[in-house]
């Protein structure tokens, strides 16, 4: 399924006219990826002989990098009303509850300054700005100027059919930095693009259905 | 606390190991008065399920008291319960459609990741029962961390045994859905592979649902005996031609339904099945499916399959053309306990259902390491295992 407005369509459109290989283009290409599945196997195909586009997002596709960018996205259904996920969501301290490696979140206006734990005691900070709030519907942000890490991602609310509750999809782009800092980022996605997204959006789904996250612990020292 | 605990296959010991606390606000703490062996256990304890790691506690059948509850819970201390073997929070979709054994939410996130790469979703959490299904501690124990205790385990009555209700667990409920999945209606004949406990209670539980006859199929001679005393008519697959006689005993038609309660340990010196062994014993995460070939094709055209026993990876020279070209119905999985522990536990008040039959062997906790060796070794007589903790060893 690719789930996008007629406007959304017609920035697609434009934007594949614009697109060419080279920095600028690569931002436009940013921007596409997190349209949706049409617009990134466009901006894929490109590069590549050209098929018919099929109906899979566009972080299922084969290849899994769009010029520097590397994208992960994962959808999971959540047996609740969609405002009530966005409320969740949207106050973004809440985050950390479902997210393993966030360590910290400051939030003022439209900025939001996360650090995020990485292997062998490292932190990264990311700075975001929000670009996009439609209540009940998606959250959309991008990285600052001030950012460790060049970012954008988004996550849409929709409701489920057969009254399954919501289905709440992320998107996350993101610019692995050079050196040493590029190393730390790589092992903090792990090797297989959207690992973390999943077992985030699992515990989400755990806390949101069940008040609690599964453990196997048998101790609370343990 | 003491428990048994897991060293490798055939290497099972009791360990002294930390107690237990609530973690999870819907936890409660239970202190086992009773808890079984079971048939799957026998396939961790031969190591042909991967994932169970040294020092990991075994066991996901036993029942006891409420000794603490977390504040999500519903159980109250003193209370005895029986715990099913699936942790089930009850709230997801497949626990709305009772699919308990389905459950989304009961598996840690950072565990699905085994399975999901081998199943194509991940398995959900169940008792000591290797880190595929959670790595959550078992029930071979002094005390277990129950998590889910307002969903799961189900009151017991002042006045019942522990061996009258103590395999609402798991194998009473397995017995009874492997025959649902058989789909019975009057007239019709159901085999029955294996006279190990699932096999018994399946025996049973299609008796009650109105099968015209029962034939159970093992080598034991004591288990087929406990399979007649049943109802069921049996046959020794030593002694006989199985897929012969059952065409014979059903008039040239063979039976209705097929029910595999062995699993993929499968015995017996058929050339396919001694393949398959080696396979199993040089680890290549092969199943030995022998009896549900076996099965497969006895059953009638049109007829139903159903397959309580447990695989975990994949099986070779599998009858596909057999199941298609009959148009046969497959039925399996992990039992859905909770949807059916209520129901069972009132036939078993009303004399309906006895489960006592089974029980060969009662054994303090500390002498599990030889309950796990008879009853692997000597199956003929140990027909089931119950350790009773906090009694001495002898
Ligand atoms: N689906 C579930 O939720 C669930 C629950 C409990 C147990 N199980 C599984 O059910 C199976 C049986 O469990 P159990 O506790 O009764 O085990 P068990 O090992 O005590 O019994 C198995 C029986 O099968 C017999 N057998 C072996 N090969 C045979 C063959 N080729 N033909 C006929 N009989 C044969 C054995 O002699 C034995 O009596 C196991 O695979 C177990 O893991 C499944
Ligand atoms: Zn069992
Ligand atoms: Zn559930």
């Amino acid at each position: 399924m690719t789930y996008r407005t007629f406007e959304e369509d017609r920035r697609a459109r434009r934007a594949r006219h614009a697109a060419q290989p080279g920095g600028a283009a690569l931002a436009v290409g940013l921007g596409l990826l997190l349209l949706g599945g049409l617009a990134a196997r466009q901006y894929a195909g490109q590069q590549a002989p050209r098929r018919p586009a099929d109906s899979a997002p566009g972080r299922t596709a084969r290849r899994r990098r769009f010029g520097d960018y590397a994208v992960t996205g994962r959808s999971v259904t959540i047996n609740r009303p969609r405002r009530d996920i966005y409320d969740f969501w949207r106050d973004f301290s809440n985050l950390s509850k479902f997210m393993e490696n966030i360590e910290s979140v400051h939030a003022s206006g439209d900025i939001t300054r996360w650090t995020i734990s990485a292997p062998m005691g490292h932190a990264v900070d990311v700075v975001t700005r929000i670009v996009s709030d439609r209540p009940g519907e998606e959250i959309a942000w991008r990285s600052t100027e001030d950012s460790e890490i060049d970012t954008e991602g988004k996550v849409m609310f929709r409701d489920a059919p057969g009254a399954r509750g919501t289905v709440v999809e992320t998107v996350i782009a993101y610019r692995p930095p050079m050196g040493e800092l590029g190393r730390i980022v790589a092992t903090l996605f792990q090797d297989e693009p959207g690992v973390q997204a999943r077992r985030n959006l699992k515990r989400l789904k755990m806390l949101l259905e069940t008040g609690e996250i599964a453990t196997n612990r048998n101790r609370n020292d343990g | 606390m003491r428990a048994l605990t897991y060293h490798g296959s055939h290497d099972v010991r009791v360990d002294t190991v930390p107690d237990p606390e609530i973690v999870n606000p819907r936890d409660a703490i239970i202190e086992v008065t009773s808890t079984a062996i079971c048939g799957s256990d026998l396939h961790l304890y031969d190591g042909v399920i991967p994932g169970v790691m040294s020092g990991d506690i075994l066991g996901h059948e036993f029942m006891g008291r409420v000794v603490e509850t977390g504040s999500g819970s519903t159980l109250k201390k003193g209370q005895r319960v029986v715990v099913p073997f699936t942790i089930s929070c009850g709230q997801c979709f497949h626990c709305k459609m009772q699919q308990f054994s389905a459950c989304d939410n009961s598996n840690p996130a950072e565990k699905q990741d085994l399975t999901e790469p081998l199943y194509g979703h991940p398995l959900s959490g169940l008792f000591g029962y290797s880190h595929l299904t959670g790595g959550y501690p078992g029930g071979q124990a002094e005390y277990v961390r129950v998590p889910f205790s307002d969903v799961g385990p189900i009151v017991i009555p002042e006045g019942m045994d522990d061996d009258e209700v103590l395999f609402l667990s798991d194998i009473l409920p397995t017995g009874w859905m492997a025959a649902e999945n058989a789909d019975i209606t009057e007239g019709d004949t159901v085999a029955v592979w294996g006279c190990g406990p699932v096999g018994l209670f399946a025996v049973q539980s299609a008796r009650i649902m109105g099968a015209h006859q029962v034939i159970a199929i093992d080598h034991h001679p004591h288990r087929l005996e406990l399979a007649r005393l049943m109802g069921a008519k049996v046959i020794d697959y030593t002694q006989t031609h199985v897929l012969e006689a059952l065409m014979e005993m059903t008039g040239g038609i063979g039976p209705d339904a097929v029910i595999d309660a062995v699993g993929m340990e499968s015995h017996g010196f058929a050339p396919d099945n001694v393949f398959d062994t080696i396979k199993q014993k040089v680890g290549i995460g092969a199943d030995a499916p022998h009896a549900l070939r076996m099965a497969i094709m006895a059953v009638r055209k049109g007829g139903r399959i159903s397959m309580p026993g447990v695989y975990g990876g994949f099986a070779d020279k599998f009858p596909l053309g057999a199941l298609m070209e009959k148009g046969l119905q497959l039925r399996t999985g992990q039992t859905h306990v909770q949807r059916y522990t209520k129901d069972l536990l009132r036939r078993i008040q009303e004399g309906e259902i006895d489960t006592t039959f089974l029980i060969s062997h009662r054994l303090p906790l500390e002498e599990a390491p030889r309950g796990y060796a008879n009853f692997k070794n000597n199956q003929n007589e140990w027909t089931k295992v119950v350790l009773k903790p906090g009694t001495a060893a002898v």
